[in-house]
């Protein structure tokens, strides 16, 4: 009994040990940026005032256009974004899964395959194309949207193939045909519900990656929240960190949200 | 990510595949990533090996390793940065995963680290780099507070170093990486393994030296693999940390882009990006053989 008890006591020691130190080690650089903002660098005190020009959106849109532009072109980005891959994926998928069994390998493939491509790499593959689709639909921010799409293939791919592993889908949607839905109806009454947290897991990744994503805009010279941020680093040094440990904060505020409602329907 | 299989069967059951009109589905999702996925790899393959004009040429692969070139010190420095902070990153996040799964499954704790390391893994870039510099720069809290202390770090142009600063900033995001990819894998541990190796009178060395660790072996390769891909191929974090100089690949790619092009070089970038899928491909390859060896004894 004793040993045992020790046993429990030494492991938990070791458990608060490491956690500890890692955490330290991954607070330090974000508390680093939290004491950068509050400085008052006239008077050499401590200051709020980073961070309420931040919240005055009237006081950003006025003084820092770029930071609003890029604001909002993340925005549309995530929303275009999600839009664009649930309807790629979520129908592509069950119907692979319905119909074309064969195919699942392939589809597996071509969706990971970005996971061998880096983001810098496909910039450059993807220049032709962005010829293209500047010539066709304009210069729009938002058209990056379209290559956001391959960047969250393979998440999105994950998170829907756990989803649609979990139901029936096949019983599901031969028991709406024989009652006579379409399959359109299928796919929004019958599959889309069923998916709910795969669908939202999925969105969730995608909205993260886009609002964190720079390589692509940067190389393209887009503006969107990231390169407006590297940009603002050049001249505005504290409100420029502030804007990335919001969007730290923001994103991890998201994450956290997501692990409770995976939980909430699984039990 | 709870990528958990529950049922599987009914896929293989439906046998091979049957053309028929039901392909018609799936026409848009392959034209989709034909323009926007295999075009540009192919671009980017085809780029390597043809010049300016489009004539097949191996002058692309030759201007990478000639001596003017900074490609081949790029790649030495991509190579030894990736793999230095995959195999620290590794240990140290694989601690870490141990560490955490066996706190309360449905524990804040466990939710905390994980959502934290999930940003920090994923979504940092820039603001990483932001957060090294508000720290670690001359003016940064963590120096300022050392040399009241009395103790001097030097320059602070350590940060901008590629074997230094950029080495610590990568570990920053590669630690989280690994716990998010090996938590899974240390949770599919059984407890009844361990009381297995303890009813036979085998001790806690025992116990990882022949049950937990080479089971887990697999699992931490394979993420290692993961982790040096990763750090391989981030270019946003080593941009906004990096101004003044191109010291890896994925910085010299970038710098294609913005800089003169030299006649004749003009699909040097493509040269460059193709050996960088050649590298990223290749571990890509062994991860996948190793996860299928993983999957064996852990159910995911």
């Amino acid at each position: 009994m004793s040993t045992r008890h020790t046993e429990r006591r030494k492991r938990a020691a070791l458990r608060w040990g490491v956690i500890g130190l890692t955490l330290l080690f991954f607070f330090i650089p974000l508390y680093g940026m939290l004491e950068f903002t509050t400085r008052d660098l006239i008077s050499g005190g401590r200051t709020g005032r980073v961070w309420t020009t931040l919240v005055d959106v009237g006081q950003v849109t006025d003084r820092y256009p770029a930071l609003a532009e890029g604001f909002l072109a993340s925005l549309a980005l995530a929303l275009f974004t999600v839009v664009v891959m649930l309807l790629l994926l979520v129908p592509t998928m069950t119907w692979v899964r319905l119909r074309l069994p064969g195919l699942t390998r392939t589809v597996e493939f071509i969706c990971l395959l970005p996971l061998t491509v880096p983001a810098i790499v496909l910039v450059v593959g993807l220049t032709p194309i962005y010829a293209w689709v500047s010539y066709l639909l304009g210069e729009g921010t938002v058209w990056l949207g379209l290559a956001y799409v391959i960047l969250v293939l393979p998440y999105a791919y994950r998170s829907l193939d756990a989803g649609l592993r979990a139901i029936d889908v096949k019983t599901l949607s031969e028991a709406a045909r024989s009652l006579g839905a379409s399959w359109l109806r299928v796919m929004w009454q019958i599959v889309l519900p069923n998916l709910r947290t795969a669908v939202l897991s999925a969105s969730f990744l995608s909205v993260a990656l886009v609002l964190g994503e720079f390589t692509i805009a940067n190389l393209f010279s887009r503006k969107n929240l990231q390169v407006a941020m590297y940009e603002l680093g050049k001249s505005d040094g504290q409100l420029s960190v502030a804007v990335g440990l919001a969007s730290l904060v923001f994103a991890f505020v998201v994450l956290f949200a997501m692990s409770f409602v995976g939980r909430k329907e699984k039990s | 990510m709870a990528d958990r299989p529950v049922l599987t069967g009914t896929r293989r059951a439906l046998g091979g595949f049957r053309p028929s009109g039901a392909l018609a589905g799936v026409v848009p999702f392959f034209a989709y990533t034909t323009v926007f996925l295999l075009i540009p790899t192919i671009v980017v393959v085809v780029g390597a090996f043809v010049d300016g004009s489009g004539r097949p040429t191996l002058d692309n692969i030759a201007a990478l390793g000639g001596s003017t070139s900074s490609f081949l010190p790029a790649l030495q420095h991509s190579l030894v940065l990736s793999v230095v902070t995959a195999v620290t990153g590794a240990v140290i996040g694989a601690v870490l995963a141990y560490a955490v799964s066996t706190a309360r499954p449905d524990g804040m704790l466990k939710r905390f680290v994980t959502a934290l390391c999930g940003v920090l893994a994923q979504f940092g870039g820039v603001a990483l780099a932001f957060a090294f510099m508000a720290t670690f720069s001359l003016q940064g809290f963590l120096t300022v507070w050392l040399t009241n202390l009395g103790i001097d770090t030097g320059s602070s142009l350590w940060l901008y170093q590629w074997d230094k600063g950029l080495m610590l900033v990568y570990l920053y995001f590669q630690i989280p990486l690994m716990l998010i990819v090996f938590l899974p894998a240390v949770e599919g541990i059984k407890p009844q393994w361990r009381e297995a190796t303890e009813t036979l009178g085998g001790t806690t060395w025992t116990y990882w030296r022949r049950v937990a660790g080479p089971i887990l072996m697999p699992s931490f390769i394979g993420a290692t693999l993961l982790l040096f891909t990763n750090a391989f191929s981030a270019y946003a974090t080593a941009a906004a940390l990096i101004s003044q100089a191109s010291p890896i690949v994925p910085l010299q790619i970038g710098g294609t882009f913005t800089s003169e092009v030299i006649l004749g070089q003009e699909n040097v970038g493509k040269a460059m990006a193709m050996a960088m899928v050649v590298v990223v491909a290749l571990v890509m390859w062994l991860y996948a053989w190793l996860d299928k060896r993983a999957s064996r004894w852990l159910v995911r």
